[in-house]
């Protein structure tokens, strides 16, 4: 089955850029993607940039509208994601709970969506 | 054998009712990993019951009814699944496959019982989907049992198996990494099974205490599943031993009656029994959790012959060892009731005295109730009154502050001298 693990995190809590912590988490992050690949478990994921960067876009009564800043004002942003293919939720959740911030941050697991072939 | 010969009709009515109880689960665990479904294999179930009942009575019970029930079963999951156009030529084959070996129904039941408990369902998901899955209650019973209507549970119990389905919720047995958090899961799901069937269970309204007859069936079937799990074995001797008083819990009227009131020949002995056996299992297998303890002081309730012969400094002895594992304020202030019953109110004090200076009780009203009670015991009423008052100042329950209200006024009642200076 294919998951998307969407990985939040409060950024003010991160290590910050330049210090030992920083380089070990981000050597965490590739050792992480490269895991995956060997696993054949990796379908893609990005990493995002900060929420203050965020656009938010909403279309009503045929008017677009645009507002700054991340669909949920919270102290957690959504900052990067993987999609993977695993057999079952176990399996994710497996993999979630390696992902390197998940130690001060959240990975929510969800199924994504099957469309069936239209062959 | 004369009998149910000259009566056939009750003697298959209790078949089924004997089979249900012994087949169920196992029945629903097969079909669900043959089939792939858990809706699939309630169904199949439920048909394969409903037609026993029918078929029993003009042919018979037949010699093995687990076997006629899973080949009924299999036939009507595959004329199910043909219909929806979801029949694989592997299921398919089913109809003629031989039923699995005892080994294999075991596992089966024990991955129905781990998916059911997925720690990525809600508790009262889990609750509600054991209840109708492994136990074979129906909808309708499950929202009597928990007081909701039956279209709310039913909403709960088809949200559960949508997102087993949906999210890839496995039903497998966890491996031996996950294997102890998982069962932790597994147990606290029945402790609410029991803990909801005892809580609120009134001489009247007997379904919930069939709740508890169904947390001691999970209890006890997955403590013969997972034999070296001392959690599960003490879980089934805190269910089994609590439960035991449940006929002198209540009196004629449906008024609770406390531990010290009732009379213990309505204890049910053959649960005792049970209890204290499954205890044993626990204390070998070295059960770490909170369940042991309180097993350990419901056995040594049910082995006094009267309150009065209660071993308190037993009891007192594992709140010792029940406070250095792992024991939170709570089980302290219960350690000094304990106490206040092996020693007195002198040596009560003395136990709550720091608890209370912490602060880490100061919105429980218990602690002030206890605190209150063994002040009047030792006729410091004025110290008594003033504790009272904490409890009233933080209880959030209205009938609990009325009988504590109750307690003050009588105390004020007693002594003179409090009055005239209110």
């Amino acid at each position: 089955m294919k998951y998307a693990l969407l990985i939040y995190a409060d950024p003010s809590i991160a290590p910050a850029e330049g210090t030992p912590e920083f380089g070990a988490e981000m050597e965490g992050w590739f050792n992480y993607s490269t895991k995956l690949t060997e696993a054949g478990s990796m379908l893609g994921g990005e990493g995002l940039l900060d929420g203050h960067t965020a656009t938010s876009v909403r279309v009503r009564d045929g008017k677009t509208v645009t507002y700054d800043g991340p669909f949920a004002e919270t102290k957690e942003v959504l900052g990067g994601f993987y999609i993977i293919d695993v057999e079952n939720l176990d399996a994710a959740i497996e993999w979630a709970a390696q992902i390197p911030n998940v130690g001060y941050g959240t990975v929510e697991v969800r199924p994504v969506m099957e469309v069936p072939d239209q062959g | 054998m004369v009998n149910a010969r000259r009566s056939p009709v009750p003697t298959v009515v209790s078949a089924v009712d004997v089979a249900f109880r012994a087949e169920w689960s196992g029945l629903v665990a097969v079909l669900r990993r043959e089939f792939g479904d858990l809706q699939v294999a309630e169904d199949a179930a439920q048909e394969a019951f409903a037609a026993a009942s029918r078929v029993w009575r003009r042919d018979g019970v037949p010699d093995r009814p687990g076997a006629w029930l899973l080949v009924t079963a299999r036939r009507r999951a595959i004329d199910a699944l043909r219909c929806a156009r979801a029949l694989d030529d592997r299921m398919a084959m089913l109809a003629d496959a031989p039923p699995p070996s005892t080994d294999e129904v075991l596992d089966d039941q024990l991955a129905l019982i781990f998916g059911c408990c997925h720690p990525a369902l809600a508790v009262e998901a889990q609750v509600a989907l054991t209840l109708r899955t492994v136990c074979g209650l129906s909808t309708e019973q499950i929202a009597h049992a928990f007081l909701v209507p039956s279209p709310t549970m039913g909403k709960r119990i088809v949200r559960a198996k949508d997102k087993i389905r949906q999210a890839g919720i496995p039903f497998d047995v966890p491996p031996i990494e996950r294997l102890d958090e998982r069962v932790d899961g597994v147990a606290a799901v029945i402790y609410a099974v029991f803990t909801e069937g005892h809580a609120s269970s009134t001489g009247t309204t007997l379904i919930r205490g069939d709740l508890c007859d169904e947390a001691i069936w999970l209890a006890e079937t997955t403590s013969d599943l997972l034999p070296a799990h001392g959690e599960l074995h003490a879980l089934s001797a805190l269910c089994l031993l609590t439960d035991a008083r449940r006929a002198a819990r209540f009196d004629d009227t449906g008024a609770p009656v406390l531990l010290k009131d009732q009379d213990r020949e309505l204890w049910d002995r053959a649960k005792v029994a049970r209890g204290l056996d499954h205890l044993i299992v626990a204390r070998r297998n070295e059960a770490q959790g909170a369940y042991r303890p309180q097993a350990e002081i419901a056995a040594i309730h049910s082995m006094a012959p009267c309150y009065g012969a209660t071993d308190w400094s037993a009891i007192v002895a594992v709140y010792d060892r029940w406070l250095e594992a792992d024991g939170g304020p709570v089980v302290a202030l219960n350690r000094a009731a304990a106490i206040g019953e092996h020693d007195g109110s002198e040596a009560a004090l003395a136990a709550l005295a720091p608890l209370l200076d912490s602060g880490a009780l100061d919105d429980y009203h218990y602690a002030h109730v206890a605190n209150a009670a063994h002040l009047r015991a030792l006729g410091r009423h004025e110290r008594a009154i003033r504790a009272y008052d904490r409890a009233i100042a933080v209880c959030t329950n209205d009938a609990e502050a009325s009988w504590i209200r109750a307690q003050r006024a009588q105390l004020i009642g007693d002594d003179p001298r409090l009055s005239s200076s209110e």
